[in-house]
């Protein structure tokens, strides 16, 4: 258990730095929307839209980083396989 | 010979006249272009955004552009910023109450400081600005584009003229009562704003 536990911690902090770093690595908050500008050629205006798509932030990379911290410390409350293994042959 | 030359100078009187008289330009554009950009810049987060909903009329003389008056008004609910959360909080009651104030408007009164080159107007307008439902008056340095007979090549089989406008002004959202207890360092108390308009004078 506190091995499975310790690899799901890992991966999730990797899953998380992975998903940050290729939607973008935004340094700011997380955005559900991108900006798009337009030139209108005539006026020279900028016009601006904006369409869905998900970026995450560092609120998104804390959080994930947050979550893979807990379970990597809830580990620590598991006995590894082979301490309780140990202990057993020393009792017998 | 007397009456045609009579005729002929009436016309051109006449047509003289028409082309000076001020023209009301519409800002509601169809194309959605129009849009003012805010940003607030706080030691710990900048917040940028935009808004597109864009209406008025401003009343341009291109013989008098001095005399330019109008009004442009903003669709408050049309404030957007790129994360979901935090466009739901800003629209809240604590920042603008948008379901309570649904227009934040500019209305020119005067230009002060006016300079004319070729098409091109600067000047200081002179105004109230309203947020929130608070109304204050605020000087605005704007730049005034008049494009004569351009409208054709914004919007097929139209005819007429644009006029764009642009301005770059700040303003203190505590004076307008946006959340004014909100901490400075993450929510700037300046919102530098930056307006890029293009309002249409169909001809008739």
């Amino acid at each position: 258990m506190k091995r499975a536990l310790q690899i799901l911690s890992a991966v999730v902090a990797l899953a998380v730095i992975v998903v940050w770093i290729a939607l973008g690595a935004n340094r700011g908050w997380t955005k559900t929307e991108k900006e798009v500008r337009t030139l209108d050629e005539v006026t020279g205006i900028e016009g601006i839209a904006y369409e869905k798509r998900f970026q995450p932030g560092l609120d998104f990379l804390g959080a994930g980083l947050l979550g893979a911290g807990i379970l990597a410390g809830v580990s620590i409350f598991f006995r590894s396989k082979s301490n309780a293994t140990g202990t057993q042959s020393i009792q017998h | 010979m007397k009456i045609k030359l009579i005729t002929s100078l009436a016309i051109a009187v006449s047509v003289g006249f028409a082309s000076a008289a001020p023209q009301t330009f519409d800002f509601k554009d169809p194309k959605g272009v129009n849009n003012v950009v805010f940003k607030l810049d706080a030691p710990l987060e900048a917040i940028n955004g935009s808004a597109s909903g864009i209406s008025g009329a401003v009343m341009f003389d291109a013989a008098n552009p001095g005399a330019t008056k109008g009004k442009i008004i903003v669709d408050a609910v049309s404030l957007t910023v790129p994360n979901g959360m935090m466009k739901e909080h800003m629209h809240g009651k604590d920042w603008l109450d948008v379901a309570n104030n649904k227009e934040i408007s500019f209305e020119a009164k005067e230009l002060k400081n006016v300079k004319t080159a070729d098409d091109i107007t600067t000047a200081d307008a002179v105004g109230t600005f309203t947020l929130k439902g608070v109304t204050k008056e605020i000087t605005v340095p704007v730049k005034i584009t008049y494009l004569k007979d351009k409208l054709g090549q914004r919007m097929p089989n139209a005819k007429g003229d644009l006029l764009v406008i642009r301005a770059n002004f700040a303003i203190k959202r505590a004076d307008f009562g946006v959340n004014p207890k909100a901490p400075q360092d993450k929510v700037a108390d300046t919102i530098d704003l930056t307006l890029s308009i293009a309002g249409a004078s169909p001809q008739k």
